[in-house]
């Protein structure tokens, strides 16, 4: 076996066994950590796949801010007082099958593909960040100042609701 | 590799994270749930860039526009996180409770 196919499968049992990890522990504690596994053996696969730009952000925006926003918030939030209340069986068991189905049904309309078989090209100077600077800053230019505008409002979007109103200020 | 495997990874993990989302109550691990299925796609995105670049011809040139697509999706993610931790913080001041069953008053 060559290199990238044993990383291959190590980062992508990392990933689901993470996966399962965000989903079915009681802590929200214990789901952020797991999450915080899931976005690094993501990176991996961009590092894998020779995508070094998005591997970076990745790590940056995902693991680095909005996993901090979402810790900040589960520390806000006492959970102790109102532990969750868990779910109905009935409905755990239908969701389980429904998500299972869906992944059966994927997985079968998928695997006939004439491309599946086609391999991945290797060591192609596309993911890196000269090439992509290049178009991100020559025909993206419009769409980048928008983003910046998008993050503007949603700053100030999370600022007023998360504002806390007059009659509520004890 | 096959580009088989990344779609399989990209199922599992999808299927995965639309298991928790109907499965759990607290709305910060339902909120975490959709973050994963997006990540599992962006991965599928820049897997098929890569199967582009390595069919060659005209195909090529649209692997870069993919990457710069998934940039953007992270952007929009980004800004979506924020509003949304920001409705939860809210939720949980005015119902005291992250239980996503205390939404449904909404419906009358």
């Amino acid at each position: 076996m060559l290199t990238t196919q044993i990383l291959f499968w190590f980062l992508s049992a990392l990933a689901i066994i993470a996966a399962i990890g965000v989903v079915s522990s009681k802590n929200p504690i214990y789901s952020v950590l797991w999450l915080i596994i899931v976005f690094f053996s993501i990176s991996g696969f961009y590092v894998l796949m020779n995508a070094q730009f998005l591997a970076i952000v990745n790590l940056i925006v995902y693991a680095g801010a909005i996993m901090v926003l979402f810790t900040f918030v589960v520390m806000f939030i006492n959970l102790n007082e109102h532990p969750e209340i868990p779910r109905n069986v009935y409905i755990k068991a239908a969701g389980l099958i429904a998500g299972l189905c869906l992944m059966i049904v994927l997985i079968g309309a998928l695997s006939k593909s004439a491309d599946n078989n086609t391999k991945l090209a290797i060591g192609t100077t596309v993911g890196l960040i000269k090439s992509l600077g290049n178009v991100l800053f020559n025909e993206y230019v419009v769409p980048f100042e928008i983003s910046s505008i998008l993050f503007l409002s949603a700053m100030v979007g999370a600022v007023i609701i998360g504002k806390r109103e007059k009659e509520q200020a004890i | 590799m096959e580009i088989k495997w990344y779609i399989f990874l990209s199922i599992a993990l999808f299927c995965i994270g639309v298991i928790g989302a109907l499965t759990r109550r607290n709305s910060i691990i339902v909120f975490m749930c959709i973050e994963l299925m997006l990540n599992s796609v962006n991965l599928l995105l820049v897997a098929f860039s890569k199967m582009h670049v390595s069919a060659g011809g005209p195909a090529a040139f649209g692997a870069i526009n993919s990457q710069i697509f998934v940039f953007f999706i992270m952007i929009v993610a980004a800004a979506e996180v924020s509003v949304g931790l920001a409705i939860i913080v809210m939720m949980y001041r005015n119902t005291k409770s992250i239980d996503i069953n205390f939404l449904n008053r909404l419906k009358n």
